[in-house]
C-alpha cells in the first residue's frame, strides 16, 4: 500500500485532542448506564452495617490518577456516607500520597471525620503478596505504626483489628502488580474475606475473570467508565462523569477512523489487484 | 509563598505536558528535555524513597532500637549487600546466592497461591450448570463461558495435530481468543483516552480555569 494513500496520523491526533477538549468545555450530558459489576460493588458497600471496617489499598501512583482517583473518591464518599470505618494501606509507595490527596479533597464535605476514629492511613509496606499474607496473620506486626508515627494500639479504629477476620471487606485500587490479583489470592482465596477492586482499563481484561461464581472478586470497577457509573449511583457527579462525554466522543472518532481505514484498505487492495492485471 | 509554589507547579505541569505532547508532531528538543528531566527526577525520587521509606524503617530503625528482638533482620541485610556485589565484576558471583534464595522462596510462595487462585478456583468457576437461570441471556452467557474455556484450552494443546473434532474446537478457541483481544484493545483505547481526559481536565481546569470538574 502506497504511503500517499494514508492519512497523516497527526490529523487523527489533532482530531482526538479537539474531540476530547470540546465536550469537556461544552457538556453534552450523555446518559450513563450502570453495568452489573459496578452495581455489585455498590451493593457490597451498601450492605455493610454502620461501623463496619473496610480495608482499602491504594495500589497506584500518579500515572493512573485520571482513572483511579475518581473511583477512589466515589468509593470513600460511599463508605463515609454509610459510616464505614476505613483503613488505608498501600502496596505501591506513592499510594500513601494518593490516599492523603483523596482525604484532603473530601475533608470539606465531611468536616466531622476524625483521624484514628473514622479512618486511618497505615501507609506503604514493600513485599506485595508476602505483606498481605503477613497482614492475614497479624496486622500489628506489619504495621506497628501509622504514617504519622502513632502506635496502632492507641488508635480507636484499630480496636479489635488483628487480622482479616476482623475486616468486613477489602478493596484494592490497582494499577498493576502488586494489586487486585494479590489481594484476591490472599484476602479472598486464603482468608475468605469479601474482596473487591477498581482497576485501570488496561488491566481490566486480566481482572474480569476473577468476577465469577466463586466470587473471587465481588464486582469490579474497570476504568473511568466504572468510576462515572459509581458517581452516578451515588448521585454525586465528579471528574469521571464530566469526562464521559469526552470519552464517548473520542471512541466515536476512533470507530469512524477504524471504519474509514478498513474501507481504504479494501479499496487499495482492489485497485492493487487491478494494477497487477 | 505557598500559593506562589502552587501556581508555579501548575505552570510547570502545563509546560511539561505540552513538551511531552509535542512529540506527537515530531521529535524535538522540548520533548527530549522533558523526557530527560522526568527520568532524572524519577531516579532521584526512588533512590531517596528506598532509603527513607524502606531501608530506614524496615532495617535501620528496628536494629538500632531493639537489637535483641530484630537481629534476624541482619540476614536480609547481608543478602542485600551480597546482591550489590554484582556491581564489581570480580565479586559478581556472590550475588548468585541471594538471587537463588529469592527465586526459591518466591516460587515456593507463589506456586501454591497461583495454583489455588488461577487454576483451581478458575476451573471451579466454569463447572456450573448453565441452565439454572430463567434468563436466556444468562444461559447463553454461561454456555459461552464453558465452550470458550474448553475450546481456548484445546487451542493451546499442541501434542496432537489440530484436525477433525480437535481442529474444529481449536478453531472455535481462536475465535474466542480474537474476541478477547478485541475487548482488551477496547479497554486499552478507553484507558489511554482516560489519561488524555485527565491531562485536559488539568489544562482546562487547574491551569486555564475554563472548566470546573
Amino acid at each position: 500500500m502506497g504511503k500517499s494513500k494514508q492519512i497523516d496520523r497527526r490529523w487523527l491526533f489533532l482530531l482526538i485532542f479537539v474531540g476530547v477538549a470540546l465536550p469537556l468545555i461544552f457538556t453534552i450530558g450523555l446518559p450513563i448506564e450502570t453495568s452489573k459489576n459496578v452495581q455489585i460493588v455498590y451493593d457490597l458497600v451498601e450492605s455493610m452495617p454502620k461501623d463496619s471496617k473496610a480495608l482499602i489499598s491504594f495500589d497506584y501512583d500518579p500515572a493512573s490518577m485520571p482513572e483511579l482517583h475518581p473511583m477512589a473518591k466515589a468509593l470513600l464518599k460511599h463508605c463515609f456516607d454509610k459510616d464505614i470505618n476505613v483503613i488505608f494501606t498501600a502496596l505501591w509507595p506513592m499510594g500513601v500520597q494518593m490516599a492523603e490527596d483523596i482525604i484532603s479533597q473530601l475533608q470539606d464535605q465531611y468536616p466531622n471525620l476524625q483521624y484514628g476514629v473514622d479512618y486511618v492511613n497505615l501507609g506503604f509496606k514493600a513485599g506485595g503478596m508476602i505483606t498481605i499474607q503477613s497482614m492475614g496473620k497479624n496486622f500489628r506486626k506489619v504495621f506497628p505504626e501509622d504514617t504519622n508515627g502513632n502506635k496502632i494500639d492507641e488508635l480507636p479504629i484499630m480496636d479489635g483489628i488483628n487480622n482479616f477476620n476482623n475486616i468486613n471487606f477489602v478493596f484494592s485500587l490497582s494499577a498493576g502488580a502488586p494489586g487486585i490479583k494479590e489481594w484476591v489470592q490472599i484476602s479472598h482465596d486464603a482468608y475468605g474475606r469479601p474482596t473487591s477492586g477498581g482497576c485501570t482499563g488496561v488491566s481490566a481484561p486480566a481482572m474480569l475473570p476473577y468476577v465469577n461464581e466463586q466470587k473471587q472478586l465481588t464486582g469490579l470497577l474497570a476504568g473511568l467508565k466504572a468510576a462515572a457509573e459509581y458517581e452516578n449511583l451515588l448521585q454525586a457527579p465528579g471528574t469521571a462523569t464530566s469526562g464521559m462525554d469526552a470519552q464517548s466522543m473520542a471512541h466515536l472518532i476512533i470507530i469512524i477512523f477504524i471504519i474509514i481505514g478498513n474501507i481504504n484498505y479494501w479499496r487499495n487492495k482492489k485497485s492493487d489487484k487491478k494494477g497487477d492485471r | 509563598m505557598e500559593q506562589f509554589f502552587t501556581i508555579l507547579g501548575t505552570w510547570l505541569g502545563a509546560l511539561f505536558t505540552f513538551a511531552i505532547f509535542s512529540f506527537l508532531y515530531k521529535d524535538n528538543p522540548f520533548y527530549k528535555t522533558a523526557e530527560q528531566i522526568f527520568v532524572g527526577l524519577s531516579a532521584g525520587y526512588w533512590f531517596v524513597y528506598t532509603i527513607f521509606f524502606i531501608l530506614i524503617p524496615n532495617l535501620y530503625n528496628p536494629i538500632t532500637q531493639d537489637f535483641s528482638a530484630n537481629w534476624i533482620k541482619l540476614i536480609p541485610a547481608v543478602l542485600g549487600i551480597m546482591m550489590l556485589m554484582r556491581l564489581i565484576p570480580k565479586t559478581e558471583w556472590v550475588s548468585r546466592f541471594p538471587i537463588s534464595i529469592v527465586i526459591g522462596t518466591t516460587s515456593g510462595v507463589f506456586f501454591l497461591r497461583y495454583l489455588k487462585s488461577d487454576v483451581l478456583n478458575q476451573l471451579t468457576a466454569t463447572m456450573i450448570n448453565p441452565f439454572l437461570s430463567d434468563n436466556w441471556v444468562i444461559i447463553i452467557g454461561e454456555l459461552m463461558l464453558i465452550v470458550g474455556t474448553i475450546c481456548g484450552v484445546i487451542y493451546f494443546y499442541f501434542s496432537k495435530k489440530h484436525e477433525g473434532a480437535l481442529g474444529v474446537s481449536a478453531k472455535i478457541g481462536i475465535y474466542f481468543l480474537m474476541v478477547s483481544f478485541g475487548a482488551a484493545f477496547g479497554y486499552t483505547a478507553m484507558a489511554r483516552i482516560s489519561l488524555l481526559i485527565g491531562r485536559l481536565q488539568f489544562l482546562l481546569g487547574d491551569w486555564l480555569g475554563i472548566i470546573h470538574p
